[in-house]
């Protein structure tokens, strides 16, 4: 009888409450449309994982609140496959949902096949892709989610230029189009800088062993060896195929790395060697930061060093969603604000601010603004050389 | 020069033990074994494993990678080959089976190992240098190493397929099949025998080069159109053929990338058009005929 009015009262409680706690906070949906399966499938998990844990975070404090309402974050997911069919699909289903927020897609060529859905039906997307005519006008609705290799490898180059006398460089990319281009925008990067360029190679994409690639590189002793847009299996081979030919300049990628891969394949020969790292450091994080890494790991297992970048996406929608409340359901709006929008950071320590930059590279303001942070490779782990802003 | 010559003839020998255990299966079975890059991967993971993962010496990750491709060789001719060429009237078969096959083991290496690129540690440190006014050389020992034993493997294969009896049976099959039936060679016992060891040899040198070039996922199917290539250039099921064409290949990719890098990335532009013309004026290769 006791276990009878209990529930009763039970029951009787929470139909009292239910409407209270349903009706508390209204839905404010995010999509994702980026590659989740196959090659690059790593990238695109960052992102999701990064936006799950962050939504997870917020709605376990009460939701994010809009012009008044509060809302819960409920992300909506897309896997493209690196296919531009499905990323195309992908955005219509966002449209559909009626989401005007998207992070992703990853890939050039998908980022590419998403702009005229996005364009037609209004929706703001955050690839993680570098050709600069998505960001440059006319095209209004892409924001870059990181920093490009336009923008890091110059910052390189500089850096070595003005500390450690490096006056000559040699290039080597894959034979295919994102590794030529991000070639050619160092190679003019490079020349800008006054720097001689000794040589422009480039290697097919299934190459194993790079002995032969690189031994004429090797012979022309350059100051600096720069991997454009190199995969992160093969640069540890085409590292260790230069050290082991007696290479001893520097070696570097505008693109981030795996220290795991680099310590398996090429050992203690990767000594030394530059790339960008994620957007944060140990010396520069917030305490906000570290409990976004607790939950990361707490909710997925391992933190990647890529997330770090990957984390800012949401939080520049949902801050300029907060101070532009009508850019809720009108990108015309959220597009407008961003000449001027500034926040607090919350991911790093003192005062810095949430903004959107690329000017200088997309003569608008097209650019999630985070940290560069340049690292260099040692046993087995990154190590900070330099951090830096875009514009 | 010199460093040229040697890294063509390091690649030259990574690919004749290649395009051996390819050239071995289509002599023995007429089968184009589109899944010989894939068994090459499962080596490379088989010595990751037992030398880079679990410590042991890097022989016992080679004799394992010897061993299971042998067992898997043995077990895929018997269960899935011999039936279907039994059954099959269409020559076309065992080839969607082959592709068939290398689709199943991308997958399953995938889903086993992940996507990313794993290497070891190196079996050999030092480097053996001359630097005069006129020769510049450098080699890591463990290159100089892993020739040696890819050339020993090469001779200790070619030894076995010319004076023991399971060799002389295989090349017979080789040479006419219907004769070696009547003189009493077991085409079912020789034709298992042949595919395993065409399999363990592509696990063998997976295991090998894993100390090179470490090993990944996705990068059987490249193996195999390079694998094809030398077999092209040297003759189907021609075991000097195959050698021939991996030297060949190994030495035109070293001499082209250096003497044709002014003009970007053109040494398999101009390999493969260099092969139309060479197959179109011998379509059977250099030495294109059955062995024996």
């Amino acid at each position: 009888m006791k276990t009878k009015n209990f529930l009763s009262l039970v029951a009787g409680l929470a139909l009292t409450m239910s409407p209270t706690a349903f009706a508390a906070n209204d839905t404010l949906k995010i999509g994702f449309v980026g590659v989740t399966s196959g090659a690059k499938a790593a990238w695109g998990i960052s992102n999701v994982r990064c936006m799950q844990t962050r939504a997870k975070w917020i709605n376990s404090e009460g939701g994010v609140k809009i012009g008044g309402k509060t809302y819960d974050i409920e992300i909506i997911t897309w896997d493209t496959q690196d296919n531009t069919t499905r990323a195309r699909e992908g955005m219509e289903k966002m449209v559909q949902e009626g989401i005007h927020y998207v992070v992703g897609p990853n890939t050039d060529p998908t980022a590419a096949a998403v702009r005229p859905v996005a364009e037609k039906d209004g929706v703001m997307y955050f690839p993680y892709a570098f050709p600069k005519e998505l960001y440059s006008q006319p095209a209004s609705n892409a924001v870059l989610g990181m920093i490009a290799n336009y923008q890091s490898g110059p910052a390189i180059y500089k850096h070595l230029k003005e500390n450690n006398g490096v006056k000559s460089v040699a290039f080597l990319a894959a034979n295919e189009s994102d590794a030529l281009s991000q070639r050619a925008g160092g190679v003019s990067a490079a020349k800008h800088l006054g720097l001689k360029i000794i040589a422009e190679d480039a290697y097919q994409s299934d190459t194993r062993d790079f002995a032969a690639v690189v031994t004429p590189i090797v012979e022309e002793e350059p100051d600096l060896l720069v991997l454009s847009g190199v995969a992160g299996g093969t640069a540890p081979l085409i590292i260790r195929a230069a050290r082991e030919l007696g290479y001893e300049g520097f070696i570097s990628a505008e693109t981030a790395q795996d220290a795991e891969q680099l310590k398996e394949g090429a050992g203690s020969l990767a000594n030394g060697f530059i790339s960008v790292g994620g957007a944060s450091t140990p010396e520069i994080r917030s305490a906000k930061m570290e409990e976004f890494i607790r939950r990361y790991t707490e909710d997925h297992g391992k933190y990647d060093d890529e997330s770090n970048t990957k984390v800012y996406a949401l939080e520049y929608i949902l801050e300029t969603l907060k101070a532009n409340p009508t850019a809720i359901d009108d990108v015309d709006v959220f597009q407008n604000a961003m000449d001027d929008f500034e926040a607090p950071n919350p991911f790093i320590k003192g005062d810095a601010k949430l903004r959107y930059v690329g000017s200088t590279s997309f003569g608008q303001k097209r650019q999630v603004g985070v940290p560069m942070v340049v690292t260099e490779y040692r046993d087995g782990k990154f190590e900070t050389l330099f951090v830096t802003n875009v514009d | 020069m010199e460093q040229i010559i040697f890294n063509g003839l390091f690649l030259g020998a990574q690919y004749a033990l290649i395009a051996l255990g390819l050239t071995l299966i289509f002599a023995l079975m007429n089968v184009l074994n589109f899944a010989h890059g894939q068994m090459y991967v499962l080596g490379g993971y088989m010595t990751y494993l037992v030398y880079g993962h679990l410590g042991l010496p890097f022989y016992l990750g080679l004799l394992a990678s010897a061993v299971t491709l042998l067992i898997v060789g043995a077990l895929i001719e018997k269960f899935l080959f011999r039936p279907v060429i039994r059954k099959s009237v269409r020559e076309e078969s065992t080839m969607l089976l082959a592709a068939g096959l290398a689709f199943f083991f991308d997958a399953v290496l995938l889903l086993l190992f992940g996507q990313k690129q794993h290497g070891v540690p190196k079996i050999m440190d030092g480097i053996f240098k001359i630097k005069t006014e006129t020769i510049r050389l450098i080699v890591p020992n463990d290159r100089i190493a892993i020739i040696v034993l890819a050339v020993v493997l090469i001779v200790a294969f070619i030894l076995f397929m010319q004076y023991s009896k399971p060799g002389r049976a295989m090349r017979a099959l080789a040479q006419d099949r219907m004769a070696a039936q009547l003189m009493g060679v077991s085409v079912e016992r020789y034709g298992m025998l042949g595919f395993a060891l065409g399999a363990m040899l592509a696990g063998v040198v997976g295991g090998l080069l894993v100390a090179i070039t470490g090993v990944s996922s996705g990068i059987g199917g490249p193996i195999s159109i390079k694998a094809f290539l030398m077999v092209m250039i040297g003759g189907a099921g021609v075991v000097p053929g195959a050698i021939a064409g991996g030297f060949i290949l190994g030495m035109l990719e070293s001499v082209g990338l250096t003497t044709l890098r002014d003009y970007g990335d053109i040494t398999y532009l101009v390999i493969f058009a260099a092969l139309m013309i060479f197959l179109s004026i011998r379509p059977n290769g250099l030495m294109g005929k059955p062995w024996g």
